[in-house]
């Protein structure tokens, strides 16, 4: 009985002892664990400014990550030499000019339409000019800013041309190939039925399948966003033989879009496109920049910050615009090297014009 | 009575060339059908094939003799009538299907890269090598030397991996995905079949969960749920995440086809071996694991060509490989609609490789006459 008595008293002992050495070393290390825990707050608190100061965060890094397409005619794909061109190449181009006056302190991120959206939220990028449509929800829901439009598409139709067919009202019983499961394909039902004309569905999964099918001619028709349609009628072999119809039954506004909640930000990629559609509408270009310095029209002057303090507004340098229009051009000649008339996807400016010419391109005024 | 011993010479038909072709090709008039349907077809197409790759095809000139830079200028496009292929754009485009967007100036690292790497799978690939040994010593050191001639770091000037591409990101996925799924998918198999509760069902749940998903949704998992779990500070790699994806994704594979080896070992193999007093790492070391792997090895190269050709799928999560190359230069406005071109160009590199590793298979077999039944019956 005695025994045992001093065996749990050793045992009781023991455990104390093991309790109080860990409380000790607790103790000890209390230091250690304050560190920590002030380290984790410290990683919490960037992760929450990292959102407030892009432009900063940018600058501090030396180069702007731009999130583009993985490759699509005309808007962002490698060339030859592997240097990425196309109109959205030319977006995330001009705002790495505007923050660095470098043409060249950009690095592109290739996303796919699935990692797009989380690739931006992530922090992965800073922007993303990826031909994305400019919807409601992508606006708010998603939390997400679209500062402008650098393209307005839409769905449209092509047929060959030997078809005879001038307006897509006359399609009346023609066999359309259709990708499932999109938006075009309602937009298409919803166009026939306005029309009261009737149309046979030819399901497609992929942009190439329908290329082959109509090419094949297994459909009269493809339907897709008008600038899908273009490249693929520059990729046929003869071209001519297929045309695009004049219809427009969808609106596809694309722009370059930045997290939301960082205004800041925000303002320089806002105003960096809008920089280039506003010298487009007073004829500033690439070539006549340097003597436009001396213009006598107050905006120009503006723009260009021979007046007024609009860079340090933005944070940036005062010519920031000018370097834009330098090294990218104005608006029209970034959509003439890329997906202009000229190009082989021959898309002639339409919706994409000035207001002043027809189009619905817009900018607000700069002073 | 002489003429009696004479040894008679067999029929003409079953020897020589008539006799194979009798055998063979025209055993019965199935055979004969089935054989001259194959020859017509051969004989439609092989001419057709050989025409469009190679005798019209444009290497890097169209017919008037110019240097072909964009798709108009191909013969096929100049006069449909006539051409054949436009290789043009391979050669134009080699350096990127090769090297991706890698700086021109730092590209001699990635050729010492890809010649180290044959000069690692050489012991691997020639049993007799001479000194074979200090060329396995460089086989497992490869990888370390490989990530910093190619990554930077040690006095390389950093090459970000999104400026990587082409075969490099194939050759780094599939060569990484194979060579640490193996070690790994050989501790799960171990794992599954382990006494030990614990382990065994954590391996088995991990197993069956990599196996229940597709491959897509864990380089989905990856590439965008991760970031958002980890805190803005921490940066990974973009290729580090996918690399991540497609080793947890083959090693969940290659540990059920090693349990598949594993279950093929009799059990008085394990008895002979415990009997003899070896421990548990011993027995599974010398006895089980080198019969298990050698009767694998058909399923394990059938998972590793898997792998090879399931890395394309990371075009998805916006990392251009071979394939993601050749569809950013079909969206090049100067090299549109040569879609077979490209594709062929892609499919003939991956059927290279491919092709090279399943003869390297058939070869370890030989070697490992793993044909022989080893008394299991």
């Amino acid at each position: 009985m005695h025994k045992s008595i001093i065996w749990i008293n050793l045992l009781i002992w023991y455990r104390e002892a093991i309790f109080e050495k860990r409380y000790l070393n607790n103790y000890l290390n209390g230091e250690n664990n304050m560190k920590k825990l002030l380290s984790i707050f410290a990683v919490a608190a960037f992760a929450f400014s990292a959102n407030a100061g892009t432009l900063d965060d940018v600058k501090n890094r030396g180069f702007l990550k731009c999130g583009v397409t993985t490759g699509l005619a005309g808007f962002a794909a490698p060339d030859d030499s592997g240097e990425w061109a196309g109109l959205d190449a030319d977006m995330c181009r001009a705002v790495a000019v505007a923050v660095f006056g470098d043409r060249s302190k950009v690095e592109f991120i290739t996303t796919t339409g699935k990692s797009r959206f989380p690739t931006l939220a992530s922090g992965e990028v800073d922007m993303l000019a990826r031909n994305t449509t400019w919807t409601i929800s992508r606006d708010v829901n998603l939390g997400f800013e679209f500062v402008g439009v650098n393209f307005y598409d839409g769905q449209g139709f092509m047929v060959p041309s030997a078809l005879g067919v001038s307006s897509a009202t006359e399609l009346d019983g023609a066999t359309v190939c259709i990708q499932t499961g999109t938006t075009t394909e309602l937009n298409l039902a919803d166009f026939f039925r306005l029309n009261g004309i009737s149309y046979e569905a030819l399901p497609i999964e992929t942009n190439d399948e329908g290329k082959e099918n109509l090419f094949a001619g297994r459909c009269d028709v493809y339907t897709t966003d008008a600038s899908g349609l273009s490249s693929t009628r520059a990729a046929a072999p003869n071209p001519d033989k297929w045309k695009v119809l004049p219809e427009i039954i969808s609106k596809e506004p694309l722009g370059p879009l930045v997290r939301h909640g960082d205004h800041q930000w925000g303002d320089v990629v806002r105003w960096s496109l809008n920089a280039m559609i506003i010298a487009e509408e007073l004829g500033v270009t690439s070539e006549n920049v340097d003597a436009q310095m001396s213009s006598n029209v107050p905006e120009v002057l503006r723009l260009l910050g021979v007046e007024g303090n609009y860079g340090e507004m933005l944070e940036l340098s005062n010519d920031w615009a000018y370097q834009i229009i330098k090294q990218i051009g104005n608006y029209s000649e970034s959509y003439e090297a890329n997906v202009g008339p000229d190009t082989p996807l021959e898309i002639a400016r339409g919706l994409n014009a000035l207001w002043t010419q027809g189009g619905i391109l817009y900018a607000p005024p700069f002073r | 009575m002489n003429e009696m011993n004479e040894v008679r010479k067999p029929p003409v038909a079953t020897t020589g060339f008539i006799g194979w072709l009798r055998i063979n090709l025209f055993f019965n008039w199935t055979n004969s059908l089935i054989t001259l349907f194959v020859i017509y077809c051969l004989y439609q197409f092989i001419p057709w094939i050989l025409d469009w790759t190679i005798f019209s095809a444009d290497f890097k000139y169209n017919y008037l003799g110019e240097q072909i830079t964009n798709q108009e200028m191909c013969s096929r496009n100049l006069d449909p009538e006539n051409g054949g292929a436009c290789w043009a754009v391979i050669y134009v485009r080699f350096y990127q299907f090769i090297y991706g967007f890698y700086p021109k100036v730092e590209v001699w690292r990635v050729n010492i890269a890809y010649a180290m790497l044959a000069l690692a799978l050489l012991p691997l690939l020639y049993a007799k090598l001479p000194y074979r040994k200090y060329f396995l010593y460089f086989t497992y050191i490869f990888p370390v030397i490989a990530y910093f001639l190619l990554n930077g770091g040690l006095g390389f000037t950093e090459v970000s991996t999104n400026k990587w591409g082409g075969l490099l990101v194939t050759l780094v996925l599939g060569c990484t995905g194979i060579a640490l799924a193996f070690p790994i998918g050989i501790m799960l198999a171990l794992g599954r079949r382990s006494k030990l509760p614990v382990i065994s069902m954590m391996c088995t749940l991990f197993i069956e969960f990599i196996r229940g998903v597709p491959l897509i949704t864990l380089l989905f998992f990856g590439m965008v749920m991760l970031p958002l779990f980890l805190p803005e500070g921490i940066d990974m790699d973009g290729l580090v995440r996918v690399l991540v994806a497609v080793t947890l994704f083959q090693s969940a594979y290659m540990a059920e086809v090693i349990r598949g080896g594993l279950q093929a070992i009799p059990p008085g193999q394990y008895e002979a071996a415990k009997s003899l007093g070896m421990s548990y790492w011993r027995m599974n070391l010398l006895i089980i694991l080198p019969q298990a792997i050698r009767i694998s090895i058909p399923p394990i190269v059938n998972t590793s060509i898997g792998l090879f050709k399931d890395t394309t799928l990371v075009i998805i999560v916006g990392i251009l490989d071979l394939l993601g190359i050749g569809r950013g230069t079909l969206a090049d406005t100067n090299w549109l609609g040569l879609s077979y071109e490209i594709y062929f160009f892609v499919s003939l590199v991956f059927f290279i490789f491919t092709f090279g590793m399943s003869r390297y298979s058939l070869y370890l077999e030989k070697k490992l006459k793993t044909g022989i039944n080893m008394g299991a019956d």
